[in-house]
């Protein structure tokens, strides 16, 4: 498992603008970026799961060019699992429909009743059957978050890029939904990439750990 | 009651109809682009689009004339190579209606899709979504509130419309004149019943739009 990163991006909003230039090659299973807000960490796993099209520099995972110049695979095709900040959960959609959302093709979303051996499996694996039915604005904090991970998961993406995941979160639930992050990577095998500014998650997940700062990897 | 009121309610309403379907169409679509898009003169497109809002509706019927009338540069060309006609037809009502109530559905569309959070949209394409399944699965259900209530307002509109018709489509009983020129046609011929009939309808059927319009804003957001 690698990441080869290279990323220039010139953001600019309300007559400022933000450089970034962020430069890493990584092959450990698990890679936190760690940084202030506001140091270009959202922008830059944007960059790598396709969501912002870099002004310049190359993006590959396992030797797959993702981006060199221009767009080689669109975020559509690189399949990787990502959990946002606020975990982006399809508010008018039920936590059955929410995972089963990337299983359906086409121009539907899934039916309320939606089914199928992974979505049951994953709605299992995190304790979801029992909310099974509700929407998203319903649920618990570690709920949501895990209807949002098991969302990310049915697809069997080829790794996992997580933006802030605990950061939504109170501060008693964190400790206990970073446990469950644990012992789920630890079951699965799957490749992270995550971001965040909590110097904890830093210490618990990063085999290999990346300063982040004013839009620049530092030593 | 004398059936022309029927007969004008009937055109209004098909009229009013057509020009809302091809609305729904055409300002989904702007308000979509607006909202979304960042590209140069999009300020300067924003603006012709709303244009009709504010302009005399005498204006746009002009404006409708210069290019569809039979000398116009597309009305010339329909009329020569396809023999269409669109002046003085109801069909050229419903061009009048449509762009006199555009602007109305377009600013709800855009208003609607720029409240939908972008991060659902980004989240749609993680998951695997090409762009048009983003749009009929997470943009569109969540802008359609907003934007179907935009639609019943420029039904309404589309449905009062009067100078741009007029002029367009002239006031040919049974074919082109509408609800709101027969009002003005029945009042200026003195026939006081009818035109209190008219009214009556137009008032009613408006009435029923808005109240919709505003079941629709209230619901579930």
């Amino acid at each position: 498992m690698s990441f080869d990163v290279e990323i220039r991006k010139r953001v600019s909003s309300a007559g400022r603008s933000f450089d970034l230039n962020v430069q890493f090659r990584t092959e450990a299973q698990r890679t936190v970026i760690y940084g202030p807000s506001g140091a270009g960490k959202s922008l830059t796993l944007q960059a790598i799961a396709g969501l912002l099209k870099p002004d310049g520099g190359r993006i590959a995972f396992n030797d797959e060019v993702l981006f060199d110049g221009s767009v080689k695979v669109p975020a559509q095709a690189r399949r990787f699992g990502y959990l946002f900040q606020d975990y982006a959960l399809f508010p008018r959609l039920n936590v059955r429909q929410n995972i089963a959302f990337g299983l359906q093709r086409g121009w539907l979303n899934p039916s309320r009743q939606t089914a199928g051996e992974a979505v049951e499996r994953w709605l299992r694996a995190f304790e979801l059957t029992e909310v099974a039915g509700q929407r998203p604005h319903e649920l618990s904090g570690g709920q949501r978050q895990r209807t949002a991970l098991a969302r990310a998961l049915v697809n069997e993406p080829r790794a996992l890029l997580l933006d802030e995941p605990f950061a939504a979160l109170d501060p008693e639930l964190r400790g206990r939904m970073r446990d469950e992050l644990q012992a789920l990577l630890d079951r699965i095998d799957i490749p992270m990439l995550m971001i965040t500014h909590d110097p904890e998650d830093l210490a618990r997940f990063g085999e290999a750990r990346l300063m982040m700062r004013d839009g620049a990897i530092v030593p | 009651m004398d059936s022309s009121a029927w007969i004008a309610l009937a055109l209004s309403l098909k009229v009013a109809g057509c020009a809302t379907g091809l609305n729904l169409i055409l300002g989904m679509a702007a308000g979509f682009v607006l909202a979304r898009k960042r590209f140069p003169g999009r300020d300067l497109l924003d603006a012709a689009l709303t244009l009709p809002m504010v302009l005399p509706p005498t204006v746009l019927g002009y404006y409708l004339l210069v290019v569809i009338g039979k000398r116009g540069w597309l009305g010339s060309w329909l009329y020569e190579t396809l023999g269409i006609n669109l002046i003085f037809t109801w069909q050229g009502a419903v061009i009048a209606a449509t762009l006199v109530a555009f602007p109305l559905v377009h600013k709800a569309a855009r208003a609607a899709f720029e409240n939908v959070d972008p991060q659902l949209e980004n989240a749609a394409r993680v998951l695997g979504l090409g762009e048009w399944a983003v749009f009929f699965r997470v943009s569109l259900p969540m802008a359609w509130n907003g934007i179907l209530a935009g639609v019943l307002l420029a039904f309404a509109r589309a449905l009062g419309e009067f100078g741009a018709t007029l002029m367009v489509a002239g006031s040919i009983p049974g074919k082109t004149q509408t609800l709101s020129i027969a009002v003005y046609e029945a009042v200026q011929a003195g026939q006081d019943s009818t035109a209190n009939t008219l009214v009556l309808i137009t008032s009613i059927v408006c009435v029923a739009v808005l109240l919709s319009a505003g079941r629709l804003s209230k619901a579930r957001t």
